[in-house]
């Protein structure tokens, strides 16, 4: 039955984020921005909220309660508050979900319970590569097989590094297609360059260089087929538009607010139809682009193949944020144009969806 | 409750059924009412009135409903049919939904149950709220109602007005005329009216001819001393008058009660519109894999076609659209107040279903534009759903009333 009510776990859950990013992300999202770095409190903080270990399953210690529907609320609360903050508060995911979805029991037990500790355990995945033609299934970074295992080589960027991780998942090609390999933060050949980048500043990411990275044969993770990379891939394009929601409504709040305090020829701009159907337009949009959201969270908890419903909510999902990201900077005029108001950093983390992967899993 | 994208049992059996209707009795005939404008559809009105507007027999009759998701679906199935012979069944239509929104029990019985029955002849349902001088802007309406004795007396001319021949002419049928009991009133002031058809002194007087939907009959109705009984009123008589600087739309149920019919009618007619930017992404879907061309979701960015990139921005669009409209009738199944996400749905299925069929026509290039083909048909089609039952630019200042919680006088 067609329905578009949260249930009221969900509504509790949302609420809870919500107050949470609003009280404890959204007050700093500038800060983080201008110092590029995340104050370890508040991801301690954010850990404690479970959010990860929720979704982890309960013979390995987490709460068992996988649900993409979910995923994509939490993850529009936090990108709501800031986008670069939610991507590493969600990082943990980014190892933890593939490890639960495609890892054999020997891996779960292996690399599961860091996730579920009190500690915050930042996650990292290695999928976009600087590359105009990149493309997420034909991956230039190799693994050959070799030694019983695997070499890798290549270079991959926008790869989350927080401190304190010790894993990589590198989607890297091999003989029979694009594979995903968990290896060692510290591997021998493997080498991190600092990144800087349009916008998501405050997430530290790096240009990661694989040169000769030996991986065990134990590091492949999921069937010997591409489903492991698709569905990697079909997760992350559901997520990051779920995040895309979370930045757009940001944009747009912020402009609906201005709007009807700033006052120009006697009257708040708002009451200016120029004004008030850009608004319009970008609640009506927001709206549309979030049921597709969900319509594709929805059907991978059905356990359904994505492709076309992630393509879809992905696209309409980044173009909606990048319009609103820049209609706000627009309704704010010159004040949206100045790093005081949040608009501007809306605009360069919203232009990001269009080169990003993977940064976040449901 | 919880996000479900399911649609249940019945609705699927009656998607089904009424997606069979729309392929075996609609399209066959959709290209000879585009060409002969005003003919009437006897075969359609006939085989409708027959068995359409039964629905589906057999089938699932218990487990739970989609309710108003339901009529939307079936809305689409149809308008992806043809629009304009949608627009031409039978039925009470907006007049219908006027009665049952505002209307009295009494009135709905002795309105609406002729459409029900097995016996009688094909009647239609319509309402006429446009005219000459007033459209977006209702309340500036000046077609008159002025009581005498225990009979209403209407003068006036109505234009725009959907089904409005077969409603004024058609025994059985009725028009809802919008009318105004006193102009100093304002919205206040306005009351709707159920006239009969064949009522004396209610004369159609033209049909207009049209970019699209040319099988609706598109009327234009005179109002001269027509008489109706004093229980033909929809709602309350009396005539509240508006205090200052108080939102005059508050006038509950008189013009706020006739404007909730939109409640109703946006997304029913958001979903038509859908079902129709549905007909066209189908046939180039269809067409470009014909030609061996397949649309890759899963394609990296630099390495899609341009057409490719259309197809699926196309998709999701509409898919957009078809969401939006359902969550508002899910919300009016509910009786969740839903004027906000009606008119978004209604905004961007005009919006988005003009645009999708305007590029299935560049798509497919030369044939796109000819007759031959449907796409230019449905081009033509899907334009009036921009406009009517609000058009994209008012539906757009209900949406910014609502969010920035202004009154109809803070944002005009």
């Amino acid at each position: 039955m067609i329905d578009f009510q949260p249930t009221e776990e969900q509504q509790l859950i949302i609420e809870v984020v919500r107050q949470f990013a609003g009280n404890e992300l959204r007050p700093i999202a500038r800060d983080c921005s201008e110092l590029r770095e995340i104050p370890a409190k508040v991801l301690a903080q954010a850990h404690e909220l479970g959010l990860v270990a929720t979704s982890i399953e309960e013979s390995h210690g987490g709460g068992g309660e996988r649900c993409a529907v979910t995923g994509c609320l939490i993850a529009e609360e936090l990108a709501h508050a800031d986008l670069a903050l939610a991507l590493a508060i969600l990082s943990p995911a980014l190892i933890a979900l593939p490890v639960c979805d495609l890892g054999s029991e020997e891996q779960k037990s292996a690399h599961l319970p860091a996730f579920t500790r009190s500690q915050f355990v930042p996650g990292s995945l290695a999928v976009v590569e600087p590359d105009i033609r990149f493309d997420p299934l034909a991956p230039r970074t190799r693994a050959r097989a070799q030694d019983g295992g695997f070499v890798l080589d290549g270079t991959k960027c926008f790869v989350p590094w927080l401190e304190g991780g010790t894993q990589v998942i590198v989607i890297a090609a091999t003989e029979r297609g694009p594979r995903p390999f968990l290896i060692s933060r510290d591997c021998p050949g493997l080498s991190v360059v600092p990144e800087r980048n349009m916008g998501i500043d405050a997430l530290p990411t790096v240009e990661l260089t694989l040169e000769g990275v030996f991986a065990p044969a134990d590091a492949l993770l999921g069937p010997d087929d591409d489903r492991a990379v698709r569905s990697l891939i079909d997760r992350g394009r559901v997520g990051l538009a779920a995040t895309a929601i979370g930045v757009a409504r940001a944009a747009y709040e912020v402009a609906l607010e201005y709007a009807k305090e700033r006052e120009a020829f006697g009257a708040p701009i708002a009451t200016k139809q120029a004004i008030a159907f850009k608004l319009a337009d970008m609640a009506i949009e927001i709206d549309g682009a979030r049921l597709l959201v969900w319509e594709a969270a929805w059907k991978l908890d059905q356990g359904d193949t994505v492709t076309r419903e992630a393509t879809l909510a992905h696209c309409q999902a980044r173009r909606v944020a990048l319009e609103v990201a820049d209609g706000a900077v627009q309704v704010l005029g010159g004040h949206g144009y100045i790093r005081e108001y949040l608009p501007e950093l809306h605009l360069r983390n919203a232009r990001g969806f269009a080169a990003f992967e993977a940064l976040a899993l449901v | 409750m919880a996000i479900s994208f399911d649609l249940t049992e019945n609705t699927l059996y009656s998607r089904a059924y009424y997606h069979d209707v729309a392929l075996k009795q609609m399209r066959p005939i959709s290209r000879k009412y585009d060409d002969e404008e005003h003919a009437f559809p006897q075969e359609w009105v006939d085989f409708f009135w027959k068995h359409g507007r039964k629905g589906p027999q057999g089938g699932p009759t218990d487990g739970p409903s989609d309710g108003f998701v339901r009529v939307c679906v079936q809305a689409e199935e149809l308008c992806w049919g043809d629009a304009g012979l949608y627009l031409r069944m039978p039925t009470p239509a907006l007049g219908g939904s006027a009665v049952s929104a505002a209307g009295s029990k009494e009135q709905r019985k002795r309105f609406l149950s002729r459409f029900n029955e097995p016996e009688g002849t094909p009647c239609w349902g319509a309402m006429a709220i446009t005219e000459p001088g007033a459209g977006s802007d209702a309340a500036a309406i000046e077609t008159t109602a002025r009581l005498d004795g225990d009979e209403w007396v209407l003068n006036g001319t109505k234009i725009f007005c959907t089904a409005g021949e077969g409603a004024s002419e058609a025994e059985g049928g009725f028009v809802v005329v919008w009318a105004t009991l006193d102009r100093s009133a304002g919205r206040a002031g306005i009351k709707s009216f159920v006239v009969p058809a064949g009522t004396p002194g209610m004369k159609l007087v033209g049909l207009e001819r049209k970019l699209g939907i040319r099988v609706s009959d598109t009327a234009t109705l005179v109002f001269e001393d027509c008489r109706v009984p004093r229980e033909n009123l929809l709602g309350r008589e009396e005539v509240k008058q508006r205090k200052s600087g108080a939102d005059s739309s508050a006038g509950k149920p008189g013009f706020k009660g006739a404007m909730a019919t939109f409640d109703a009618s946006r997304p029913i007619v958001a979903a038509m519109a859908v079902g129709v930017g549905r007909a066209s992404l189908d046939f180039v879907k269809e067409e470009l894999s014909r030609q061996g061309f397949a649309i890759r979701y899963d394609a990296p960015r630099y390495d899609q076609g341009a057409i490719e990139r259309d197809v699926i921005e196309m998709e999701a669009q509409l898919q957009a659209a078809r969401l939006l409209t359902w969550r508002a009738a899910s919300m009016m199944t509910r009786g969740i107040p839903n004027s906000l996400e009606a008119s978004m749905a209604k905004a961007k299925a005009g919006l988005v279903v003009t645009e999708i069929t305007q590029k299935a026509v560049e798509i497919l290039g030369p044939p796109g534009y000819s007759r031959k083909l449907m796409v230019e048909k449905w081009m033509r089609d899907a334009k009036i759903n921009d406009i009517y039952e609000g058009t994209q630019q008012i539906n757009q200042l209900i949406v910014a009333r609502r969010i920035l919680g202004y009154s109809s006088g803070q944002l005009r």
